[in-house]
């Protein structure tokens, strides 16, 4: 008898405190999530074939980028893979039986929920034209949008990472097995763990600022519109004290699937493991220090500029010396191309492009240039989708044996990984082009010379969500006709794979002992 | 505005037509040159292992010190890179102060041009009065400096030809200097989500040779300087009252004000710049100058933006030089 099997019926799956059923909670609502913002982007998109705004008015436009937004950044990118591949995944490479709260964690998703309908209900009842930004005084005082019930949504969806983040933290601190040290623990973990801090520490930032707009949004109390002798540039730093920690929310996570992906399908221990550990830490940490590059041209001092890009260079650092990590395990490896690996190598060349292009827009000079444009769009992109999507592609494929006890089809999944990667390219390649040309983002109308880049980019939307759809539809087949999978398909290391596929409700009938390294690819398992 | 053939253009090479866009393009394929050898490494690296060390292939895998962590490798590889991130960082800083905070021009020729965002137009007055909506005519070489405030929501003003970018503000004033260098037509967009219809906050910057300027300058009405208008508003709005040189109220002498440093009644200093002046006819209350009550009534919505740039002009008039002042 396994997780999945153990008991049928809504009710054992509303009420489950099994943390793998959790993440299936999870799993199919921001799948939810995913399909609606990229039908809002679908629909961006199409309207921008066109220089004219002919296919939605203006305010259906601003209203589609806005929920696009709203939704992939804190229904879908901010849970992804932590509430779902964390949740059912870290008990199990710790060797525990469950979260440390399970009651805690059943009710995050819950919390999500509750946020998610809010914001549900803001699009429906006249819809939300702000960005995902907020931007004061126009979120305040100017749109006539729901700005209310969205900013609720959004601060309740807060409370559910938080929840999150407090049971990955305790979870990792007090339930790992005996002999499974802090240096034995796989990278996912670490990543999982520097993301929760982050999630504790920050989100509670957004939570404030978002009741303050609230406050001013509703009683006209002054805090953030100049008018009522508020500061504008003041939600610009409390939101991005909380956004730019946020981007490492969404990022570190994708570093931890990576480097499982890449030690198993390279069958060779990680790179300089403790780099890749301490570096993890270190661009939580700096993550914090580096808000202020969202606001080079806003009015704040320059010379705050100046401090803030230093930063930014340095937070680059760590990275680099990840993306030298990955390369070096591949160094007299034993490579097979199985989806999971081409999905996390696309995960390095575009996370590496994505980076490279973030160190343009660290350049202050040539920021000037770039803030606000197309440029940023595509930056942007190539880190949440390009790097944190491919690798959540990477770690569903990885562990869908595992957690189905299923295989998906092999072929299928290698065709869609070459179509998104291709897909991704020309769909955001040219944005570099037309941003670095000038023109600026949430543009619902644009002039005509930038008409064949926009084209481009649109046709190559349309390979992505082919390129999405496919996942969805091959491994809803695989639930039923997916060949068994056995307990360790990809003769990976690890505790997951010590137990059978599905696993069982009781994961581990007896504690693990762990006794070597992560990774120990060079003994047979 | 482009021709219809330049439609399906590839835009890499974006006009450059200010004295600073030149700069900004040559660090910018610089940097584009250095990361495309970063990426042309990285998956080189990739393609090479990928095909020597696929699952069965004979290439050898006999242990080196190099298999799973090497110190050297590991401070080998970072001291390059972070020699070249702090390159481009003082590079791209150097250039940022040059672009966003500039010497006034030797000559001291700069045209001071006011321009007031509003959902969802550009508007602009010339220092002899004349003004333009969402068109901005300049002469050619002649340094121009804008103040820049927002009637409503934070807008921003962009010129992507010129390679230049400032936000502009509700209640604030924000300055942007540039010196255009060739003739023709460059686009001006909002580039900052202003609502419904931000992408229609667009005009264009004309730039004329400056005989021609002089003329399309003397063909335009001229309904009085902002420092004349300033002048007279003064008066209307009851300044003079109690700021005049007659008056029996105490209240601050603006002569010789601007640009100087303010002692306040609640300590400490500020320079008496535009936003400082503005401030006080807005907000009187925050910053009262020491030794005075604070008696004075806020003109808050009383005065439109246009006046209260005006004002501003008018009271920075009675300082005789100007300083290097926004």
């Amino acid at each position: 008898m396994n997780y999945l099997n153990a008991g049928y019926g809504l009710k054992s799956w509303l009420l489950t405190l099994d943390h793998k059923r959790v993440a299936w909670l999870y799993f199919i609502s921001i799948t939810g999530f995913f399909f609606l913002g990229g039908a809002a982007a679908t629909l961006v998109r199409l309207e921008l074939i066109t220089p004219a705004g002919d296919l939605l008015s203006s305010d259906a436009y601003n209203q589609m980028f806005s929920l696009h937004g709203i939704v992939m950044v804190w229904f879908f990118l901010i849970p992804s893979i932590p509430a779902t591949m964390g949740n059912f995944l870290l008990p199990l490479m710790l060797g525990a039986r469950d979260m440390a709260f399970p009651r805690l964690n059943l009710m995050s998703w819950y919390v999500f929920i509750l946020g998610g309908a809010f914001t549900l209900t803001a699009v429906i009842a006249g819809g939300i034209d702000t960005g995902w930004t907020f931007y004061t005084p126009y979120s305040t005082m100017f749109s006539n949008g729901a700005v209310l019930a969205a900013a609720t949504g959004v601060f309740i969806v807060g409370f559910s990472s938080i929840l999150t983040g407090i049971n990955f933290i305790v979870t990792t601190h007090k339930m790992r097995a005996p002999g499974l040290t802090w240096f034995r623990l796989p990278l996912f973990v670490w990543a999982q763990y520097a993301t929760s801090l982050i999630m504790v520490l920050a989100t509670p930032v957004l939570s404030i600022t978002l009741v303050l707009l609230g406050v001013e949004r509703a009683f006209g109390i002054g805090i953030f519109d100049p008018a009522l002798g508020g500061d504008p540039i003041l939600f610009e730093h409390l939101f991005w004290f909380y956004s730019h920690p946020a981007v490492y929310i969404m990022l570190l996570p994708a570093m931890g699937v990576v480097s499982e992906v890449i030690a198993c399908f390279a069958h060779k221990r990680i790179f300089g493991y403790k780099v890749m550990a301490f570096s993890i830490l270190a661009i939580a940490l700096f993550g914090f220090l580096v808000w202020g590059h969202h606001m080079f041209v806003s009015g704040q001092s320059i010379y705050a500029g100046v401090a803030f890009s230093l930063l930014s260079f340095l937070v680059s650092v760590p990275s680099a010396l990840k993306i030298f990590n990955w390369l070096a395990t591949l160094y007299k490896g034993h490579i097979r191309f199985d989806a999971p690996m081409l999905f996390a190598l696309s995960f390095i060349g575009l996370f590496l492009i994505g980076g490279l292009t973030g160190v343009f827009v660290a350049t202050l000079a040539l920021d000037i240039q770039m803030h606000d444009t197309y440029f940023v769009v595509a930056h942007f992109h190539y880190i949440m989708v390009g790097g944190m999507v491919s690798a959540y592609m990477a770690g569903l494929h990885f562990w869908w044996p595992k957690i189905t006890g299923r295989l998906y089809p092999e072929m299928w999944a290698r065709v869609s990984a070459i179509i998104v990667f291709a897909g991704f390219n020309l769909t955001f390649f040219p944005q570099f082009i037309l941003g670095w040309a000038g023109m600026p983002r949430r543009y619902h109308a644009y002039a005509e010379e930038f008409q064949l880049l926009n084209v481009f980019s649109s046709a190559g939307a349309g390979m992505l969500a082919v390129g999405y759809l496919l996942p969805l539809l091959y491994l809803l087949w695989s639930l039923r006709y997916g060949a068994r999978a056995g307990g360790n398909p990809w003769d990976a290391r690890g505790l997951e794979w010590t137990v059978a596929s599905p696993p069982p409700k009781e994961t581990f009938a007896t504690v693990p002992r762990v006794d070597s390294e992560a990774y120990a690819y060079d003994t047979p398992q | 505005m482009a021709d219809a053939d330049d439609r399906w253009q590839l835009l890499l090479f974006p006009e450059s037509a200010s004295s600073v866009s030149g700069q900004v393009d040559t660090l910018f394929w610089a940097m584009v040159v250095a990361c495309g050898l970063v990426v042309a490494l990285v998956f080189t690296v990739l393609l090479v292992f990928g095909i020597r060390y696929r699952r069965g292939s004979p290439a050898s895998r006999r242990g080196s010190p190099l298999l799973y962590h090497n110190r050297w490798l590991e401070i080998g590889w970072s001291i390059p890179v972070l020699a070249a991130f702090l390159f481009f960082f003082a590079w791209g800083a150097l250039l940022y102060v040059e672009i966003l905070d500039p010497p006034t021009p030797e000559d001291g020729d700069a045209r001071r041009v006011n321009v007031i965002g509003k959902q969802w137009m550009w508007k602009f007055q010339h220092p002899e009065g004349i003004r333009e909506i969402n068109t901005l005519h300049v002469a050619v070489g002649q340094t121009v400096r804008l103040r820049m405030t927002s009637q409503d929501v934070i807008h921003s003003f962009f010129v992507p030809a010129f390679r230049i970018k400032q936000d502009v503000l509700p209640q604030t004033y924000t300055r942007l200097q540039f010196a255009p260098t060739k003739v023709g037509r460059f686009d001006l967009y909002c580039a900052e989500y202003c609502g419904l219809s931000h992408s229609g906050m667009v005009g264009e910057v004309v730039v004329m040779p400056p005989s021609e300027f002089q003329d399309w300058l003397a063909r335009r009405d001229r309904p009085g300087t902002p420092q004349q208008d300033g002048e007279r508003l003064f008066r209307q709005y009851g300044c003079s009252g109690c700021h005049g040189e007659a008056s029996s109220v105490r209240a601050p002498d603006l002569a010789g004000l601007y640009g100087k440093p303010v002692p306040l009644e609640s300590g400490g200093t500020v320079t008496a710049d535009a936003q400082y002046l503005r401030d006080s006819i807005v907000f009187p209350s925050k910053h009262v100058v020491a030794g005075y009550e604070p008696i004075m009534p806020s003109f808050k919505d009383q005065i439109s933006e246009e006046d209260l740039l005006k004002l501003t002009a008018y009271i920075q008039s009675l300082t005789p030089e100007e300083p290097d002042a926004p």
